[in-house]
């Protein structure tokens, strides 16, 4: 399971190739997605719903405030509607991707409240009023994050589906002091799976990324 | 998903009295959003606990308390924790991944449901999700099933690791029922499933947990969670122990010692305990010990491996904690 790629600082990779995914690394990253962020919040009216309000038993739906990557959403929801749904059908915001939905993959993780967190065992209800960071979220305008520039330095990914939960997770693997060695970056992110087995190319652009981060903190 | 309507309490007595057997309480949902998109749990009300205060970390006179409310991460690397009871910071360490971890509660992980697959699927027939269907697991798929305290009704395994390392540690719970308390032994708490496996606690409808005690035990600072798995991590365990040991010198003082992957309930080993105490620190000792774990054990067709690897278990946890490793 050691990694038999170069480790140093600037990953060594076939650069074409790393033109190449650039742009495919800028989708996961979310910067394509800049636009709905710019939106104003859907009209609630025009929001679906997924069950209609069954008013005989007092069920039906929520009015609910998310704040997601620092803008205030109002939504009228279902509270069986998942964060990770509510983000991806409702927000338009689809760079947190849905894996399993069951909680074992990672592919949902976003921040809650500065946390890592799978979207797709919140209620959004329960999200209300709190800080919710997405993918979308991280970069400073067209800055990358130094987590999101060193993955795509690293060629920390193939298809790409589990990136934006493997950055997300990636962010507070290091911010909670978890990056100190290639066996803990490991330990700490094994609740993100990747499919395409890029793991030891992930686990590159963390110890580079929090090699930055350190620095600049400092 | 069925429907249901999501209420939020604003007092520990007002959430009792709004629980009931149509409800179900929601602390970090890991657990229960999971079951209720596969209808296997279908609450018409959802009572969110979040906003009650249940939440503490405290060493005190009398041992650590832990607020129910506070979650797995939280409690893993709290340092006094971490100082005074290293087998809970291990197991839940071990328990799950970082992201669940910031999302799961302490209350909510002892009362998380079993991993068994027939009981997730509500297309096959389960004692413990419909009473009275019959046991998939007995003759079908039963390689993560227990082999110690099983039924010929249900043979599923408690998936908690962390009530392993609590029920090693002889801790209590606090349940609240309106306006009244009571402080339960967690291994007395834990029913083994006989003909009512849909049984699994001594927990009534709208009763919460509001807290854990950890009995001060000086010696559990030398103490370890051992958690043998398919991968190595985000996985539950096939064979687990919880052990803490008081040593002196050469000679074993006292342990308390639990097992987890193998009960249908944390299973606690008194007999284990006796067997080591007064002995020298030695591995024909521990190997001796551990064979009495096993007694009683109903292994079946894909688990019986279980058996020698458990023990095996025991044994590896007390050379590494005493440092025969
Ligand atoms: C992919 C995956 C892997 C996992 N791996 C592990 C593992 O390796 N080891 C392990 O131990 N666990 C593991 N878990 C289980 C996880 O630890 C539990 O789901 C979690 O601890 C449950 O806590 P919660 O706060 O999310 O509970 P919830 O889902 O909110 O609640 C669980 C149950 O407890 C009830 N409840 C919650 N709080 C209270 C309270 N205070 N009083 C009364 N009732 C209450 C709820 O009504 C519900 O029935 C895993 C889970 C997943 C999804
Ligand atoms: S082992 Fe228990 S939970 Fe699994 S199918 Fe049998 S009765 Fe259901
Ligand atoms: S989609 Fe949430 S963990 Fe897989
Ligand atoms: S890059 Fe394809 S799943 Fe990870």
């Amino acid at each position: 399971m050691e990694q038999a790629t170069d480790s140093g600082p600037d990953c060594e990779g076939g650069s074409s190739r790393r033109q190449f995914i650039r742009s495919l690394a800028a989708i996961s990253a979310g910067l394509t997605v800049a636009a709905p962020l710019g939106r104003a919040a859907i009209p609630e009216e025009s929001i679906p719903q997924t069950a209609p309000p069954n008013s005989g038993s007092g069920l039906g739906l929520v009015r609910i405030n998310l704040k997601v990557n620092g803008n205030t959403r109002r939504l009228f929801i279902d509270p069986r509607v998942t964060l990770l749904d509510a983000l991806r059908d409702r927000l338009e915001l689809t760079g947190t991707k849905k894996g399993c939905d069951r909680g074992t993959c990672g592919a949902c993780t976003v921040h809650l409240d500065g946390r890592r967190v799978l979207s797709c065992l919140t209620l959004a209800v329960m999200a209300k009023e709190r800080e919710v960071t997405t993918i979308e979220g991280l970069a400073k305008g067209d800055e990358l994050h130094p987590v999101q520039a060193a993955f795509i330095e690293c060629d920390g990914f193939q298809c790409g589906y589990c990136t934006p939960g493997q950055i997300m997770s990636a962010v507070a693997c290091i911010n909670e002091g978890h990056s100190g060695s290639e066996r803990e970056i490991r330990e700490f992110m094994s609740g993100n799976l990747c499919r395409c087995g890029a793991y030891p190319n992930i686990v590159d652009a963390i110890k580079i990324a929090a090699a930055k981060m350190k620095g600049e903190v400092s | 998903m069925r429907p249901f309507t999501y209420e939020v309490p604003s007092s520990i007595q007002e959430a009792t009295s709004r629980g009931g057997a149509d409800a179900a309480f929601i602390a970090g949902g890991t657990t229960i959003v999971d079951l209720m998109k596969l209808e296997v749990m279908n609450p018409s009300r959802l009572v969110d606990v979040n906003p009650l205060p249940m939440l503490g970390i405290q060493m005190r006179e009398d041992g650590l308390r832990i607020g129910a409310l506070e979650k797995m991460s939280d409690v893993a690397e709290h340092p006094e924790v971490v100082a005074n009871y290293p087998v809970i910071s291990e197991a839940l360490l071990q328990s799950a991944s970082a992201q669940i971890r910031n999302m799961a509660s302490i209350g909510g992980n002892l009362l998380q449901r079993t991993r068994c697959g027939y009981f997730r699927d509500v297309f096959t027939p389960c004692n413990k999700r419909e009473p009275g269907t019959g046991c998939s697991a007995i003759d079908g798929e039963n390689r993560m099933h227990a082999i110690l305290g099983t039924s010929s009704s249900c043979i599923a395994t408690h998936p908690s690791d962390l009530a392993v390392a609590l029920v090693a540690l002889d801790a209590s719970i606090y349940i609240q029922n309106g306006a009244e308390e009571r402080v339960m032994n967690l291994d007395d708490f834990y029913l083994v499933p006989g003909e009512t496996p849909d049984h699994e606690n001594q927990l009534r409808p709208g009763e919460l947990i509001t807290a854990v005690r950890v009995p001060r035990l000086l010696w559990a600072r030398r103490s370890t969670y051992l958690k043998i798995r398919d991968r190595e991590s985000y996985e539950f365990a096939l064979t687990s122990a919880a052990l803490a040991l008081d040593l002196n010198g050469d000679t074993i003082r006292d342990v308390r010692i639990a097992v987890g992957g193998v009960g249908t309930k944390p299973w606690n080993l008194p007999e284990v305990r006796q067997a080591l105490a007064g002995k020298p620190l030695k591995p024909e000792t521990f190997a001796a010990a551990a064979k009495l774990a096993v007694n009683g054990a109903n292994p079946l067709r894909h688990n019986g491996f279980k058996v020698d690897l458990v023990q095996r278990t025991i044994v590896r946890a007390l050379m590494n904690l005493g440092g025969l490793a």
